[in-house]
């Protein structure tokens, strides 16, 4: 019974007529990335201390917490912006310090919210500790956005080779649409944005490029195959038969993120959540972005493009 | 496409024997003798640990770089008997600024300058000073941009080495240490999940030196201190100061051993040294001549404790007392033994991680896993039926495979590693996907059940190529400029990779190839 597959992600043989939507798809997908700059600039990004630096440490104290006694201890110890949260269980608190002018003050006052927390709940454990001065936290930032900008670019010219230009600057407008949308979700869910991000981000990357690469594949090998096709049927007649790829590789990938969301601790969650987004914009702006795209940047090169035999491009193979 | 032959068959099937085989280690407690014994190693944050990364104040390095050629300058020109006046450093230009006392003293100094400086060579034969008269008639004396690299290369190499006999002394298991940039040591402390008391041993330069105390001065008086002298806070009492001398009568760089240990008359913990042949002879010396009379154990600029010299010390071996508690004195002896710091650390870094946060980091991380890879099994068996089910064994072994290639470079599993192995496995399916697919629809236009594999697998592999590689690329980057335990990520998802291409196109394909042959059915259940 198992043999024959139990359930279909799509049907055989749609016929949407996507490009009908590309304007209203291109428009959503505009104000969504215009509103995202926007929210980029103000308020802004919910930088983590990776990238602020500060100090999070996490403790248990031997009775149920004491956020009074605690708070007043800290304001004594010249502590009062510290941020005190609950976490898990009656008797865990999480403290939190904004980033302090010098590396030395950072050092300082992780020593000096041990001897306030030891003082206000004698026999208290610290857990862990997280503590980024300014000097580490300015160089990660400077690497973290190094490592998307190069990513980017790499993948830019991959793409130049081994597709023709048009395909490279679809695929790279959309990646950076889709990165704006991402930063958007970042700001308006206030999810800290630190290392793990610009990971969750350059996945996203890769995995959007890889989308796209799918269905530009299947429109090279369709613009020889039908000549005299209309560009824009013949997008939609591509995106139709590699609707079930794009749906397929995406499901997969989002099944993988979801246990992380779940139960995968703080850190992790909020990385699973931004994948889970990524994914899901990145699947959509293969369809609505990334095709009309190729659309407008015209119709003529692109078969005049197709008809010239260069054999040093694989152009045979196509999924 | 579909058709292995034998060799390439034993080839497939070998190197998955070979995965299971590397990756066993991992799921073994003990080594066993048939078998390499390399693991994946846990990260800091899965098993618990602290990293700090400490960072060398060069600025403080080149200080005194400058303070000695100002001490250098002034006895050079003492004893040439050249007039000058104004002897200063100039800290914003990294120089030494000296003015002669009548003009026409200014080539005699020059000349006195320029003696002395012939005679300094900094390590690598350039010369470490440059004498400059200035147009406004001082002469500066600058050190050299290849004098200071060279001393903060050596500042660098012996304060790594230090640190390293300091964390030794502690006794922590297995600690890595290492350069990192220009002006960072890198410090990994497994099994630390509270590293205070190491911190605080690597944050004093323990310089130890012995001076003679002035008794004609009085600090509580106010005012400065006399030429030649310093006043020095007490240890254990840092508002009562000392006028101490500033000649360093003996220096603690000239100790050979430091123990601590119990006073056997008042039972105080003190802490015993041993002087190395020179120590001894200075230390001799010193308290021969000064008998009678206290001197002053000075550790980084505040007085230990200050003793009256009862009787000549000739045998190289002194006792320091001073309040000490039984940790303070194993303390103190320990960073006597392993020396002094060049220079100040200061931790730009930690990160800390007690064995408990370590456990829930393991415990969330399986489950994600476990319940990722069950989701992605049965989606894969539900949506492709058989193929399906092939490509599921396929991943079983890519994630055996995986963990031997991580087991085999013990490459260092984190948290953020573990997301890695789950979104590979999550993506590696891809490549299944986009094959299954495009055999579904070559059988849907009319192909024979073997073209529609051979179509299958030949047409997919530009794409599922195209698409690793620019997932590579990203992450290749992450790697080279991320740091800690997303790199971890990063390594996971690049090995992960590699796996996957060898699992899900080769070992797929040698599945559906052999149930192929032998079933021959006349229609696939696509």
């Amino acid at each position: 019974m198992f043999l024959h597959p139990t359930l279909r992600l799509v049907p055989d043989n749609t016929k949407i007529r996507f490009m009908r939507g590309r304007f209203l798809g291109i428009l959503v997908s505009a104000v969504l990335s215009t509103a995202s700059v926007v929210l980029f600039f103000y308020p802004g990004l919910n930088l983590g201390i990776d990238f602020k630096g500060g100090i999070v440490i996490q403790a248990r104290t031997p009775k149920p917490v004491d956020f009074a006694t605690l708070r007043a201890s800290f304001a004594a110890a010249g502590l009062a912006e510290a941020g005190l949260q609950r976490v898990g269980a009656a008797n865990e608190v999480m403290i939190s310090l904004e980033s302090q002018a010098t590396d030395k003050a950072t050092d300082a006052a992780v020593q000096r919210i041990g001897a306030a927390l030891e003082k206000a709940a004698p026999g208290s454990k610290i857990l862990g500790t997280s503590a980024v001065g300014p000097t580490v936290s300015a160089e990660l930032l400077r690497k973290g956005l190094l490592a998307v900008g190069l990513s980017l670019a790499m993948i830019l010219v991959y793409i130049w080779f081994r597709f023709e230009w048009e395909f490279a600057i679809g695929a790279v407008v959309t990646l950076l649409l889709d990165m704006t949308k991402t930063i958007g979700f970042l700001v308006v869910t206030r999810l800290p944005f630190d290392l793990v991000m610009v990971a969750a981000i350059l996945t996203i990357l890769g995995y959007s490029t890889n989308d796209k690469v799918v269905v530009y594949d299947r429109m090279r090998e369709n613009l020889r195959k039908y000549k005299s096709m209309p560009l824009r049927e013949l997008i939609d007649l591509s995106i139709n038969e590699t609707l079930s790829r794009t749906v397929g590789t995406s499901s997969t990938v989002f099944l993988a993120a979801l246990p992380l969301a779940l139960f995968g601790g703080a850190t992790l969650s909020a990385f699973a959540w931004t994948m889970m987004f990524g994914i899901i914009v990145g699947t959509s702006s293969s369809i609505f972005i990334a095709a009309p795209i190729l659309l407008f940047l015209g119709e003529q090169r692109l078969r005049q493009d197709a008809r010239v035999v260069r054999p040093t491009k694989a152009r045979k193979r196509t999924t | 496409m579909m058709f292995f032959s034998r060799a390439k068959m034993a080839l497939i099937l070998g190197i998955c024997a070979l995965g299971v085989l590397l990756s066993l280690p991992n799921l073994m407690s003990a080594p066993a003798a048939w078998l390499p014994w390399r693991h994946v190693r846990l990260g800091l944050d899965l098993k618990g640990g602290s990293y700090l990364l400490l960072q060398v104040d060069m600025a403080s390095v080149i200080r005194e770089q400058l303070t000695n050629t100002l001490d250098g300058i002034r006895t050079t020109l003492i004893t040439d008997g050249v007039g000058y006046h104004s002897l200063a450093v100039d800290r914003v230009h990294q120089r030494v600024l000296v003015t002669p006392r009548e003009p026409g003293d200014e080539a005699a100094l020059l000349a006195a300058l320029r003696k002395m400086v012939a005679g300094q060579v900094a390590p690598g034969g350039t010369p470490e000073l440059a004498v400059a008269p200035l147009p406004d008639g001082q002469v500066a004396v600058a050190l050299s941009t290849a004098a200071l690299t060279a001393r903060a290369n050596s500042a660098m190499q012996q304060s790594i080495e230090i640190v390293r006999r300091r964390i030794d002394g502690t006794g922590v298991v297995d600690p890595e240490i290492a350069r990192q940039g220009s002006n960072q040591i890198m410090v990994q402390l497994p099994g630390i999940g509270d590293p205070n008391r190491i911190k605080s041993l690597l944050g004093r330069t323990a310089h130890l030196t012995f001076h003679l105390i002035d008794q004609t001065a009085n600090p509580a008086a106010g005012g400065p201190p006399p030429p030649g002298d310093a006043f020095l806070p007490m240890q254990d009492q840092p508002s009562a100061k000392l006028a101490v001398r500033q000649f360093v009568a003996v220096d603690g760089g000239n100790l050979t051993d430091a123990e601590a240990g119990q006073d056997p008359q008042t039972g105080q913990w003190v802490v015993n040294f041993t002087f190395d042949s020179v120590g001894a002879r200075e230390f001799g010396d010193v308290t021969r001549q000064n008998v009678g009379r206290p001197f002053a154990i000075v550790l980084d600029n505040q007085v230990i404790s200050a003793p009256v010299i009862r009787e000549p010390i000739l045998g190289g071996r002194g006792q320091i007392s001073g309040n000490f508690s039984a940790q303070s004195a194993t303390d103190l002896a320990l960073l006597l033994r392993a020396g002094a710091l060049p220079a100040p650390l200061n931790v730009v870094e930690q990160q800390s991680v007690g064995p408990e946060l370590g456990a829930d980091a393991i415990r969330a991380g399986t489950i994600s896993l476990a319940v990722g890879f069950v989701l992605v099994i049965l989606f894969m068996g539900l949506f492709y039926g058989l193929f399906g089910w092939l490509a599921d064994i396929a991943l079983i072994l890519n994630l055996i495979i995986l963990m031997a290639i991580l087991s085999l470079l013990q490459a260092t599993l984190t948290l953020p590693g573990m997301a890695g192995i789950l979104l590979t496995l999550g993506m590696a399916v891809d490549a299944n996907i986009l094959i299954n697919e495009r055999i579904r629809e070559e059988t849907r236009l009319g192909q024979r059940p073997l073209a529609a594999m051979e179509a299958g697998f030949r047409r997919a592999y530009g794409t599922i190529i195209d698409s690793n590689a620019t997932t590579l690329l990203a992450h290749v980057m992450l790697f080279i400029f991320g740091s800690g335990p997303v790199r971890g990520f990063a390594i996971t998802i690049t090995l992960g990779i590699i796996s996957t291409l060898f699992t899900a196109t080769l070992v797929a394909r040698l599945l559906m190839a052999r149930w192929y042959v032998a079933i021959r059915p006349a229609a696939l259940p696509v």
